[in-house]
């Protein structure tokens, strides 16, 4: 996994609330392998809406933006991994919003994306600042904890570990292959405190 | 370890952790992975790293997100490749599979706690987001995404941070027609589709106590529309009760010295909880969802809200928004909703106790719109057919199908069209859930059953009236 300490790029304001991954991407394009791509599938059928709540998206204003405000409980719903590869392959690293679904959250480090916590009235000014909406630059500061729009700064929040994670660029398996000892000794333990645990057919 | 007054949650997890870091993060051991269609993208993972599973013994794959449930003779082949990776994939590695042909095939949900697969005290995990079912059997279940299924596939075990604890708790009894799905949706609309974000729940109280294992299975269901990590129940009576000869639970000396070992798994009397919610079954009556978040969640006789009379803005705009998508003027009855179609099944209400509810309000009469039901599994549709509630459906005009996620993630050609309102028993009424442009509104067996035979949103009571079971 690539490490992150700093972005700087414009941000798309997604003035959305509730935005689960079902709407990040749609289940029918789960069928693809990876290696395909999955960005353009990105909001899909909300960018065919009539109103199109998500056409930020294609607004050339916010080319290039890797990072997306939203508002309260992005990416509940589905564990879907799929949501993220589109967040990731569409190019963003940075996902600004009040709450995360918590598998989404956990699916966002393991590829490398930032899940920043911000406050409701910070997601409110960051969604309505003129800079951001004029497509002006916003930098992430991971290590920081901040985000830094013009002479502005948010702090946002996030676990202790999955910082100290994505700034490392660690991979889970390769930690745990550490433990290999640790959980042989524990396997072996547990069935004898739960023989029971096991499938008996 | 911990000592002291402890819950269910903190004593599951005192006894899978096999390591924690100076950061706070605990390897957890994982008794049961299970697996299905989508997890080619971990089984790619695997691959690329020349890995294998490390205990295929503790892990099973179903066929359930992508099989037809009708038509099975004519599989499209994208969707039969799906199905045959997954097969070559549990074949390679030696993992048990509930495929296409299986007797046991069904949704991974509904099949495998019938299956005695699902234990109390166990520590479960799948990657689907309502892998919390389980939890009705005080089971520590929850979902993963791809790279957490790649990671437990090749080392029984997952990082996770202690969950913070919360506890439902209902007491009283719930009234005549009020179903445990009413309990989830009635508490979602209470507390946020993310109110209990990061924290596991237990579910306690008279009312909880009261529910069948299957509406404990349709209430742990729905933990994670409220955003919760898990949900569980205590195992009591009548947990041991049902899992009692199931094909894979503990076996005589085993099953009894289990049993000993699960009724210690409640909750201290003096456990602490960082948060409690406190609900009178009796408040509780026939409710469904009239937006695009289960949060949107009203009582049948209730009316949609008023996004003028609405002071935040932010909200306002989100229930503007809603009703817009789902074409419902402000302050219309729930009652005077027509509907387009209904839909029985998903892992949330396809069991043999949701069917009999549904058939029920059907039997003698005919649906005014279409309808699929779709059972749990294999073995709950031939139950049912022994039981002739599949005439009941047939004969009121429903379609009576295979088992399978089905019209729940619109698979298969089983979606909603685009504008059309249906009436559904599954656990998501997002915007697209069922098809691009289609309309959920979410409610238990008996209140579709009441859509279908109406042609609107309607209460089931009066016509379960004289009724019996
Ligand atoms: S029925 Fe729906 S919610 Fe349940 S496992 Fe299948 S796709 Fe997921």
């Amino acid at each position: 996994m690539t490490p992150f300490t700093t972005l700087e790029s414009p941000a798309c304001p997604l003035p959305l609330a509730n935005v689960d991954t079902d709407q990040i991407i749609p289940a029918r394009f789960m069928k693809r392998p990876r290696s395909e791509g999955y960005g353009a599938f990105l909001m899909h059928d909300l960018r065919g809406e009539p109103g199109n709540a998500a056409a930020v998206l294609d607004d050339a204003a916010f080319e290039g933006a890797q990072v997306l405000i939203a508002r309260r409980n992005f990416g509940s719903g589905s564990s879907r991994e799929a949501a993220v590869y589109a967040l990731a392959d569409y190019g963003f690293r940075c996902i600004a919003a009040p709450s995360f679904g918590d598998i989404f959250a956990s699916n966002a480090v393991k590829n490398g994306v930032v899940p920043a916590r911000i406050s409701e009235a910070d997601a409110e000014a960051l969604l309505s600042d003129p800079g951001v909406l004029a497509g002006g630059r916003i930098v992430v500061d991971l290590p920081a904890q901040l985000l830094r729009v013009g002479n502005k700064q948010f702090a946002f929040e996030i676990e202790p570990v999955w910082k100290t994670q994505l700034v490392n660029g660690w991979d889970d398996i390769d930690m745990t292959r550490s433990y290999a000892a640790a959980i042989d000794d524990f396997a072996a333990a547990d069935s004898k405190r739960r023989p029971w645990a096991v499938p008996a057919a | 370890m911990s000592y002291g007054s402890r819950t269910i949650i903190d004593k599951i997890w005192d006894a899978h952790v096999v390591a924690t870091r100076e950061d706070g993060q605990s390897l957890i051991w994982v008794d049961r992975h299970l697996l299905h269609e989508g997890s080619f993208h971990a089984f790619d993972q695997l691959r690329r790293r020349g890995a294998r599973i490390a205990r295929p013994d503790l892990t099973f794959g179903v066929a359930d997100h992508y099989v037809p449930t009708r038509n099975r003779g004519s599989i499209a082949p994208e969707i039969r490749r799906m199905v045959e990776q997954l097969e070559e994939n549990a074949r390679e590695h030696g993992v048990t599979l509930f495929g296409l042909d299986d007797p046991r095939q069904g949704i991974v949900h509904v099949t495998v706690p019938a299956q005695g697969l699902t234990l109390p005290g166990n520590v479960m995990v799948c990657g689907d987001s309502h892998t919390s079912t389980h939890g009705a059997f005080g089971a520590y279940a929850f979902g993963i995404g791809a790279s957490e299924v790649a990671h437990v596939m090749m080392t029984q075990t997952i990082w996770q941070k202690r969950p913070k604890r919360m506890r439902v708790r209902v007491d009283g009894a719930l009234p005549p027609g009020s179903t445990a799905k009413d309990v989830a949706l009635t508490l979602i609309a209470r507390i946020g589709a993310d109110g209990a974000q990061g924290h596991a729940v237990e579910y306690a109280g008279s009312v909880i106590r009261g529910l069948s294992m299957e509406g404990r299975l349709t209430l742990c269901n729905l933990s994670i529309e409220s955003g919760g990590r898990l949900g569980l129940i205590a195992p009591d009576d009548t947990t041991f009760a049902y899992l009692d000869g199931r094909p894979y639970a503990p076996k005589g000396d085993a099953f009894a010295r289990a049993v000993e070992d699960w009724r210690a798994l409640a909750s201290d009397d003096d456990a602490a909880f960082d948060r409690e919610i406190v609900m009178e079954g009796s408040d509780i009556v026939p409710t469904v969802t009239w937006g695009t978040s289960p949060e949107h969640a009203l009582p049948i006789d209730a009316r949609v809200p008023d996004p003028d009379l609405i002071d935040d803005p932010a909200k306002a705009q989100t229930v503007r928004d809603a009703l817009a998508y789902m074409g419902i003027a402000p302050g219309t009855a729930l009652g005077d909703i027509r509907v387009d179609r209904v839909f029985i099944g998903s892992c949330t209400n396809s069991r043999i106790e949701d069917l009999r509810e549904a058939a029920a309000v059907l039997a003698d009469r005919r649906a005014v719109v279409p309808g699929l039901v779709s059972p749990g599994s294999a073995a709950v549709k031939r139950q049912a057919e022994e039981e002739g509630l599949d005439r009941i459906f047939r004969d009121a005009g429903l379609e009576w199908a295979d088992s399978g996620c089905s019209m729940c993630v619109g698979m298969n050609g089983d979606i909603v069209p685009p504008g059309e309102r249906c009436a559904s028993t599954t656990n998501r009424n997002f915007k697209g859930r069922q098809g691009p442009g289609a309309r959920t509104h979410l409610m238990s067996p008996a209140m579709a059953a009441a859509a279908a035979v109406t042609g609107r949103l309607a209460d089931m009571r009066p016509l379960i009236a004289g009724r019996t079971k």
